[in-house]
């Protein structure tokens, strides 16, 4: 019964972790709630005195909402994709990770679309998504993806999640009442026995391939929002592979600096260790050398091209917008490569610099897909009202902006609270794969 | 044809019904005893019959015969949201837009304006002042809703909010429009505005709201330049062509082969032939139903256009070549 009092062991050894709030921590989320509050605040604004209150105008109609939507929906895909692939192929360091990039997909894609929602006039008419849809929009596609992927998301973390609240259920008897319980509830009368257990690999295993096409889809869609338009900037085929690659770049970027935290926070150095931000790091070194390139092609067949829409795009961007795109497309791509692409640069505060300065650039990146067509329309915009000839962003955005993020973080801390951030269920069978190994190794000894 | 003439004679009586009852709000803000007598007045006028019959076609496809005097009382009828998307049986409308005539004396904006109750800078028709090179000479450019034949807003749509009817025209349903502004990023020709915020004007309920007439707006949904199909029922040109001193503006019937600006009325094959008529941006595939005739042989100087504008509508101009060739040289 030495399985049993391993996890007796793990649950003694992450239970604390996720039943303790220490003093600093609380003070963390009464800043999280806070800035929500802030955006809640904002957000009531912004219903009562309506969109007036944002920077939004007729030609740029879509500001950093749309920005941050994108966003957030890129970093659920690029999780999907990730812990499906990680899943798949059973890679052995993967359990100390698995979980992070799990719970950023599910927040991430639960974040993203009130975003959108955000920049809906009439949200009282949501409804008529449903009840008038037309299929032909490339919305109601959107619509369908994003909901499909997130069921298909929750199932997926739900199925991880089962091992660990069958040996939380199991092990914490000093837990108050209302935690057992709900472990109770939330294991599903799973006892870890054999047929159990290969049944839920088996799903398991089916659902990480499912939510890798779902990620797909989803983002596909998402860039076809913007490629199936007629605009200058806009309308090109490689939209969708773009936003892909440049959502994994993204994403990976978002899963070191989750993985820094955590680690720093937690002080889970014995788990996720260098070797994983090496791991993490090349992935990220691949992806930006294919962002660089897809970024590069967009705009070199724009300038090279020189269709009079084009040339008017691209002289807005290198003037008006000529420090962010140098940040986003230079320096957001060549920065993360040179630091990775060099052996003794690669440490694990350097590899986290490396994947903040790739977010912001991502960020910028889609604020320059977004913002700098709108306001270069085919037919010029000849206004005199300032806020309709440049887009530039209201406090309420911003306020609504970091109170996605904060949302972001205390859901993160709050998961975190409810179950370990190390899968112990992926400890018990990384060490059950050892010993059958060992064992294998010495029956075919005794063989030969 | 038939209906063509029809409709022309129909103007007129109408018209001088509508002069009679502005007069009638001026006066009775003066003296509410004129004003009461003035109300019997066109009461006892609305009922009294010509004895001249009209025969009419019916949206249906009929003919019938009325009575001259209450054609007048058939616009009032409301056209439900529903009604307006099946469109007029038999059109197909369309405008052309004469450049060579435009002096961007604005009346066909204002004119829009006041019957959308449109503020100062919320425009259907716009008035770019275009120039197509450096080397070109610039030209005033009306630019209404192109009410194209295929229309990517109408196709992005995701509740059918706006939608192509069968005579042609685009309209926004705004009883349905949810606000996503997904139309507006697909209109290469950036004709559709967004109500950002509210206004008194929303809450007036005297004309029920109508996709037809665009009135009254709605906070956070879409708006646009609608062909005025509330007016073509009766037989009238939209606001814009009614309005506009020079007869830039031809409106008709495709079907027909007819447009007029209400002074002449010409066949539109021919006018687009002989003129060269063209539309823009062709090369998007669109297929718009506004065409334009070259700004050749034009009838009054470019300059003229400048004057009696406001200061805010001349600054719209500023980025145009020729026009900081003229601030330049201190003519403007």
């Amino acid at each position: 019964m030495d399985l049993e009092i391993r996890k007796r062991e793990l649950a003694k050894e992450f239970y604390p972790m996720i039943s303790k709030t220490t003093r600093g921590s609380k003070i963390w989320i009464g800043f999280l709630i806070a800035i929500i509050l802030v955006g809640l605040v904002a957000f009531f604004l912004q219903i009562v005195k309506g969109h007036e209150i944002t920077g939004m105008r007729d030609n740029v109609v879509w500001g950093i909402y749309i920005i941050n939507f994108i966003f957030f929906v890129c970093l659920s895909y690029s999780g999907a994709f990730i812990a499906g692939i990680l899943h798949f192929f059973k890679s052995p360091w993967k359990n100390s990770v698995s979980r992070i990039v799990e719970i950023i997909t599910i927040l991430s894609i639960m974040i993203g679309p009130i975003f959108i929602l955000l920049c809906i006039g009439r949200l009282d008419r949501l409804h008529y998504l449903f009840i008038y849809s037309r299929i032909q929009s490339p919305i109601a596609w959107d619509v369908l993806a994003i909901l499909t992927d997130l069921i298909g998301c929750l199932l997926y973390l739900f199925l991880t999640f089962i091992p660990d609240f069958a040996i939380l259920r199991d092990n914490c008897e000093n837990a108050p009442k209302w935690r057992r319980k709900l472990y109770k509830y939330l294991a599903i009368g799973y006892q870890d026995t054999k047929s159990q257990r290969d049944r839920l690999y088996k799903i398991t295993k089916t659902m990480s391939v499912m939510i890798v096409a779902m990620a797909i889809i989803t983002y596909t869609v998402l860039a076809w929002i913007f490629s199936l338009t007629l605009q200058p900037g806009w309308n090109s085929t490689i939209f969708a592979p773009y936003f892909i690659v440049a959502g994994i770049y993204s994403g990976i970027g978002v899963i070191i600096i989750a993985m820094f935290l955590i680690r720093k926070y937690y002080k889970l150095e014995h788990y996720i260790r260098k070797a994983h931000f090496i791991g993490a790091g090349i992935i990220l070194l691949v992806m930006s050398l294919l962002y660089g390139y897809f970024t590069f092609s967009e705009y070199f067949a724009r300038w090279f091209s020189h269709s009079t829409a084009n040339h008017f795009l691209l002289d807005t961007l290198f003037g008006r917008y000529f420090w962010e795109f140098i940040f986003a497309n230079y320096i957001g791509v060549l920065v993360p490569i040179v630091i990775l692409f060099v052996k003794k640069f690669r440490t694990i505060k350097s590899i986290t610099f490396a994947a903040v300065i790739a977010v912001l650039g991502l960020w910028l990146n889609r604020y320059l897909i977004v913002v700098p067509t709108l306001e270069t329309p085919y037919i010029p915009i000849q206004d005199t009202r300032p806020e309709f000839i440049h887009y530039s962003s209201t406090w309420i955005e911003w306020a609504l902006s970091f109170a996605g993020i904060a949302a972001f973080v205390l859901f993160f801390i709050l998961l975190m609270k409810l179950i370990p951030i190390i899968p112990m269920s992926g400890i018990i069978d990384n060490e059950r794969e050892h010993k059958r190994k060992q064992k294998e190794v010495t029956q075919n000894n005794r063989l030969w | 044809m038939y209906s063509t003439i029809m409709a022309n004679k129909k103007i007129k009586p109408d018209s001088t019904n509508r002069r009679n009852f502005l007069r009638l709000g001026l006066l009775s803000s003066v003296s509410a005893v004129a004003g009461v007598s003035l109300v019997s007045n066109l009461i006892q006028d609305e009922e009294k019959t010509s004895g001249e019959k009209v025969r009419l076609l019916t949206p249906d496809g009929n003919i019938v015969e009325v009575d001259a005097e209450s054609i007048n009382k058939y616009p009032e009828a409301h056209i439900t949201s529903a009604e307006s998307r099946k469109g007029i049986p038999d059109k197909k409308f369309v405008m052309v837009i004469d450049l060579a005539k435009c002096k961007n004396a604005r009346k066909c904006v204002e004119s829009c304006q006041k019957a959308h109750n449109l503020d100062y800078h919320e425009e259907f028709m716009k008035i770019q002042l275009m120039q197509d090179n450096e080397e070109s000479f610039p030209y005033w450019f009306p630019k209404p809703c192109f009410h194209c034949d295929e229309p990517p807003c109408v196709t992005v749509c995701p509740t059918g909010a706006t939608f192509k009817r069968d005579d042609g025209i685009v309209l926004i349903d705004n009883d349905r429009c949810i606000g996503c502004k997904f139309c507006m990023t697909s209109c290469p020709y950036s004709a559709r505005l967004f109500n950002w915020g509210h206004k008194d004007s929303f809450d007036n309920t005297d004309q029920p709201y109508s996709p037809e007439t665009s009135v009254p707006a709605a906070e956070g949904t879409v708006m646009k330049c609608d062909f005025c199909p509330d007016l073509l029922r009766q037989g009238e040109l939209p606001y814009c062509a009614k309005s506009c001193p020079m007869g830039v503006i031809y409106f008709g019937d495709k079907n027909e082969d007819i447009v007029t600006n209400g002074e002449e009325t010409v066949r539109f094959s021919e006018l687009i032939k002989e003129r060269s008529g063209y539309r823009h941006l062709e090369h998007l595939g669109t297929r718009p139903n506004v065409y334009y005739l070259p700004a050749v042989n034009r009838e009054s100087l470019l300059e003229n256009g400048f004057k009696n504008l406001d200061e805010e509508i001349i600054e719209r101009y500023k980025n145009v070549p020729y026009v900081q060739e003229l601030k330049n040289k201190g003519k403007l």
